[in-house]
């Protein structure tokens, strides 16, 4: 009885002291951010909030969600072959090879960059960052080409005429290519936002530290770069992690879009991402989906906690 | 031995012959990255028999307009012109453009500049948000919008898409670069809030506001998704998802001309927009440090 009371006291004085400090803040402020808030509750906030909430339940978006415990849960643990089988070691190993490689790929650019001139650096960055311009739908346009499984395909061609094979092999249809050929285009787009992120970081570093350092005794490039470029743009190194977090994980759709199948061929190069569509829009098992998405964006959380562990401030 | 060692010179007014090594370091991913790029270029303009040979070229050598004329002719199966995609595209990637502009420097100027003892909250559950998967509750997202109606309207292919978190903490950061005493300078003369917005802030975070624009169009420009998922009536569908369709129906070679073209007008004005905008671009992101 005492701890709610003291509960209920605490709650009143919380209030009060919101209201005391809304008393003194700018009105109008509050007007300028409510459409983005409201915007950003409606369509990021909540739907995370309605996922948790549906997979706890059985739901086929036409009758009423109907709870079913940890059901969904246990499913995805005990039950659910693909998944254990191929869907979470996909996820996990594409994650580690594009997630980290293109991470490291965009740092090791943008630091070789750095150090060419304003304009040849300027043309190569923007080279650098066009696939990112060109994601989605044009991109699998393209691969789908240079992978095409018949000899009009360029891989192919250039294969057959080399001698190097007999027959033409479809690469996105097989098992064995299909995973391989995602990651290859993953690498391909992975220079986004956090790439021009770094290089302005780079840039930004003051070139006196550097000399401080090369008569302090500084011995090679590496330890210039573990020294001083990284933790000089720590900020900005964060920012680039959790960009390749996200671009890796939005990238999920890959493997559908080059082999046009969903599930894919053998579930060689299905991600998570495929089947919550496989079980959300095809099989409507609502339910599930939803525990799969949470598992993802679990997924995902600890992959940034990760990265802000390495490069965020410690205070 | 000591002397051996000399510091790094980053940013360079000349090119020099010490440079060739980063050169040679960034020359073969760069020309892996454009290889497909140029591919596109090239097959745009083939001609049928180039299209149809083998082996296959890569380079075009009797280049035409051929597949542009093909594509604009051949209305899709539903009867629908490609200008019509293509109208959709431009009207809604210019209005989801101006809103997010507006919606994310106004809000960041809320968040950076004025009294408001939530801000920091709503700045950390935004920087949070950041690494929010779209794709990831797209269940929950399905659930919400049919609720709201949009389904298979034409609104749908703007409201869930103009708050972006990467714009809004973007906006913030570089806002928060200016410093208060010329706003106050400015509250002093009787300036309201939103006229400091209007006359002082705007006018110092273009290149903010640049970058918001390049992040925004690249989301709606390519976006297929949206029309794939909400949208059943086919006049209101985009160019990014005709592509789709086109992409995934003509698995004959001579439809690869049209699909060419097609990845080209994707493309282009990206590319474009983004050369033009590439220097304010990077003088944002010289702010877009996570602390």
């Amino acid at each position: 009885m005492a701890k709610k009371i003291n509960k209920e006291s605490k709650i009143k004085k919380f209030i009060e002291t919101e209201k005391l400090l809304f008393k003194k803040d700018d009105k109008i402020a509050y007007l300028f951010s409510l459409p983005y808030i409201l915007l950003f509750l409606t369509f990021i906030v909540i739907p995370i909030i309605l996922a948790i909430y549906l997979s706890f339940t059985t739901f086929d978006l036409v009758s009423f969600p109907k709870f079913n415990g940890f059901n969904n849960y246990i499913y995805l643990l005990t039950s659910d072959e693909e998944f254990m089988k191929y869907i979470l070691p996909n996820t996990i190993k594409f994650a580690i090879i594009v997630g980290p490689g293109g991470y490291a790929l965009s740092f090791i650019m943008a630091w070789a960059l750095a150090q060419l001139p304003h304009r040849l650096r300027t043309v190569l960055a923007i080279v650098l960052y066009s696939p990112s311009l060109t994601a989605g739908v044009t991109m699998t346009v393209v691969w789908r080409v240079f992978f095409a499984g018949d000899q009009s395909g360029y891989l192919n061609a250039i294969l057959l005429q080399l001698g190097m094979i007999v027959e033409p092999i479809s690469f996105l249809q097989s098992p064995n290519f299909l995973f391989t050929i995602m990651i290859v285009v993953a690498l391909w787009g992975s220079m986004g936002i956090g790439f021009l992120a770094m290089l302005a970081g780079i840039l930004n570093i003051d070139q006196e530290l550097y000399e401080a350092a090369a008569i302090d005794g500084m011995k090679n490039r590496f330890q210039e770069v573990f020294y001083i470029t990284i933790p000089s743009m720590k900020p900005q190194m964060l920012f680039g992690a959790v960009m390749a977090i996200v671009g890796t994980f939005s990238a999920g759709a890959l493997g559908v879009q080059l082999s046009g199948s969903n599930p894919t061929p053998n579930y060689a190069g299905s991600l998570i991402v495929n089947h919550i569509e496989d079980y959300g829009f095809i099989r409507y098992d609502m339910g599930y989906a939803a525990a799969l998405s949470l598992v993802l964006l679990l997924i995902i959380y600890f992959f940034s906690r990760l990265s802000w562990r390495f490069f965020g401030d410690k205070d | 031995m000591k002397n051996s060692y000399k510091a790094v010179k980053v940013n360079p007014a000349k090119f020099g012959m010490d440079q060739v090594p980063f050169l040679l370091m960034v020359a073969p991913v760069a020309l892996f990255m454009l290889l497909p790029l140029v591919y596109i270029f090239n097959h745009a303009f083939k001609p049928f028999d180039e299209l149809i040979e083998y082996p296959p070229r890569f380079f075009v050598r009797r280049p035409t307009l051929v597949n542009v004329f093909e594509l604009f002719q051949t209305s899709t199966t539903t009867g629908i012109p490609v200008s019509r995609y293509l109208f959709n595209s431009i009207v809604i990637t210019i209005i989801v453009v101006v809103l997010s502009i507006f919606l994310s420097t106004i809000t960041g100027y809320a968040l950076s500049k004025l009294k408001f003892h939530i801000k920091g909250t709503i700045s950390k559950i935004n920087t949070l948000a950041m690494m929010f998967v779209g794709t990831a509750v797209i269940i929950p997202r399905y659930i919400i919008i049919e609720q709201l109606g949009f389904i298979d309207s034409f609104f749908v292919h703007i409201i869930p898409v103009i708050a972006i978190p990467v714009g809004l903490f973007l906006v913030k950061q570089f806002i928060d670069q200016i410093p208060n005493e010329l706003l106050d300078a400015a509250k002093i003369d009787g300036a309201s809030s939103f006229t400091i917005y209007l006359k002082i802030i705007l006018p110092l975070i273009k290149p903010a506001i640049a970058t918001i624009a390049i992040l925004s169009f690249q989301s709606v420009w390519n976006n297929a998704d949206i029309s794939a998922t909400y949208i059943n009536t086919d006049s209101l569908k985009t160019f990014a998802y005709y592509m789709a369709t086109l992409s995934s129906s003509s698995n004959v070679v001579a439809g690869q001309g049209m699909n060419a073209v097609a990845s080209l007008i994707m493309f282009l004005p990206n590319l474009i927009i983004f050369i033009f905008l590439q220097n304010k671009v990077m003088s944002t992101m010289v702010n877009s440090g996570i602390k």
